[in-house]
């Protein structure tokens, strides 16, 4: 069966026909529209490294079917960073060495950008741990993650009140 | 994963009719659904996509003063909703203490009470579960069994049910609202999922094409806001399901206990209501002896289905914990580690 699909990739409207309806979001993205930086981990909805934004959601791109999200608007890391500019997450999980081998890296820097979108862990290491916690990092660079997501969401927090001053 | 047929209808009515069909089933979010589907544990020839019918996503109060709760709300939405945290606290710690914060964004209502049991012979397929195919007999009973039942379990299947947050729902009676082929019906949630019995496959008490369309919270769920908690332990602090967990809802009045309402996760089947330990709390003074009591009477019935006998001690010490930090009062805001007996500090 064929199934018509639009959604906004990165600022972007992509029209799609499915040929099967299993596909999830994550193989569309890297199976079918070559974006390779939402990484495949488990597959199962246990380790985040496919963490997305789905209208503006962090969600689990291998637990979503891409036909289920007809008319989404949907970010993923290629689509974060300005004009070779990175994005504030980004820039600070370089300074704090959120990663090593980098495999989950794309999944927790979007993750920490819903988590920041949310509101709700505040300045609080102990709920920024928490609400990262469908993010696995088998290299353990957990300690760099919550100080990278803390600073960003500073960073952020300071720009946009500079911007409204 | 097997091939399905996919569908979207756009009104109540004509999903009904797509599910009625053999082998159909509804599609919310998916994330327990395809789970299953990936691994060959279902195998649906037809997926209803319920995503977009319209309205069921709607929280509301009704004239009556209950709150209903639309099968299509997402988890991290009604958790974080400030006037549903603030009625109903131990139902919004329980949200929190459930699953990832991707998955709770995508996760709905109506998914979270269909979601099946986590049994690690029930998910491998190459394994015998009469839950999955009746009569294969049951690989858990002689297996690695130490977190399934001590409760309502049968020689056919010990497994438990995985959800937290039916848990302090079926502690507050609330309902659910069906659509099915014959109209609406309603049904307390606490009668929704079975108990295994010699029919371990049959899970729930709905009928092929039923629809779950809204949970409703009754009117008296909200006079237990003042002291109500729900305290889970886990193999680790985050992003793991219950081994144990209690909600516990109280409402004191003049130094007395006039009305308890307890339930347990990760025991049974099914969210689990202790009532013989409610009989034992109501008219009591909140003290420690009276919650030792209530949780002898609410595993009074428990036994292990394997190497599992400590659940028993420790869902009755995980009573007195839920207890006794609700008789303390609801804290003004949920713990940094919601429902987690190790959060450091109540309420911080």
């Amino acid at each position: 069966m064929n199934l018509p699909l639009s959604l906004t990739i990165n600022g972007v409207r992509r029209d799609i026909t499915l040929d099967d309806p299993r596909v999830t979001l994550l193989d569309l993205l890297r199976e079918r529209l070559d974006l390779t930086g939402t990484k495949k981990g488990c597959d199962r909805g246990q380790c985040g490294a496919c963490t997305i934004l789905v209208d503006g959601r962090r969600i689990n791109s291998c637990l979503a079917l891409a036909a289920s999200h007809d008319g989404a608007e949907i970010v993923t890391i290629e689509g974060i960073g300005r004009g070779g500019e990175l994005h504030p997450v980004q820039a600070a999980f370089i300074a704090h060495d959120g990663f090593q081998c980098g495999f989950c890296t794309p999944g927790q820097i979007m993750s920490g950008i819903g988590l920041i979108q949310e509101g709700q862990a505040g300045d609080d290491p102990e709920r920024v741990r928490e609400c990262m916690s469908g993010n696995l990092c088998r290299c353990g660079a957990y300690q760099g993650i919550t100080e990278a997501v803390l600073e960003a969401q500073s960073n952020m927090t300071a720009t946009k009140q500079r911007r409204s001053a | 994963m097997m091939n399905f047929d996919y569908v979207r209808p756009t009104n109540v009515a004509d999903a009904i009719a797509a599910a009625s069909e053999k082998g159909a089933t509804y599609l919310a979010s998916g994330t327990n659904l395809l789970d299953l589907m990936k691994g060959g544990v279902s195998r649906p020839s037809r997926l209803v996509d319920v995503t977009r019918l319209p309205g069921l996503d709607r929280i509301e109060r009704l004239s009556d003063g209950s709150l209903r709760i639309g099968a299509l709300a997402r988890n991290a939405d009604l958790a974080h909703d400030p006037e549903f945290a603030r009625n109903y606290p131990a139902v919004a710690e329980a949200l929190l203490s459930g699953a990832s914060a991707q998955l709770r964004n995508a996760a709905t209502v109506g998914g979270n009470l269909m979601q099946r049991t986590r049994c690690a012979y029930f998910y491998d397929a190459g394994s015998a579960c009469n839950r999955r195919w009746p009569g294969a007999g049951c690989d858990a009973l002689k297996g690695e069994n130490r977190l399934h039942a001590v409760l309502g379990w049968s020689e056919g299947c010990i497994a438990t049910h995985p959800s937290d947050f039916c848990v302090p729902l079926v502690a507050l009676d609330a309902i659910v609202e069906i659509e099915g082929k014959a109209g609406r019906r309603e049904l307390p949630l606490e009668a929704l999922h079975r108990l295994p019995e010699a029919t371990p496959d049959r899970e729930t008490a709905l009928e092929r094409g039923d629809l779950i369309v809204a949970l409703r919270l009754p009117t008296d769920a909200q006079d237990f806001a003042g002291h109500a908690r729900y305290i889970k332990v886990r193999e680790r602090t985050s992003y793991a399901f219950a081994v144990v967990s209690a909600a516990a809802a109280l409402r004191i009045e003049d130094g007395r206990i006039r009305e308890a309402r307890l339930a347990l996760g990760g025991v049974a089947a099914k969210p689990w209501r202790a009532r013989e330990a409610e009989q034992v709390l109501a008219g009591a003074a909140p003290d420690a002896a009276v919650y030792r009591e209530a949780a002898r009477a609410a595993l009074s019935d428990a036994k292990p289905s394997g190497d599992n006998a400590f659940k028993i001690e420790l869902a009755q010490r995980i009573i007195v914990r839920a207890l006794t930090l609700a008789a303390a009062g609801t804290p003004d805001r949920i713990a940094a580690l919601p429902g987690s007996p190790f959060s450091s500090v109540a309420g911080a």
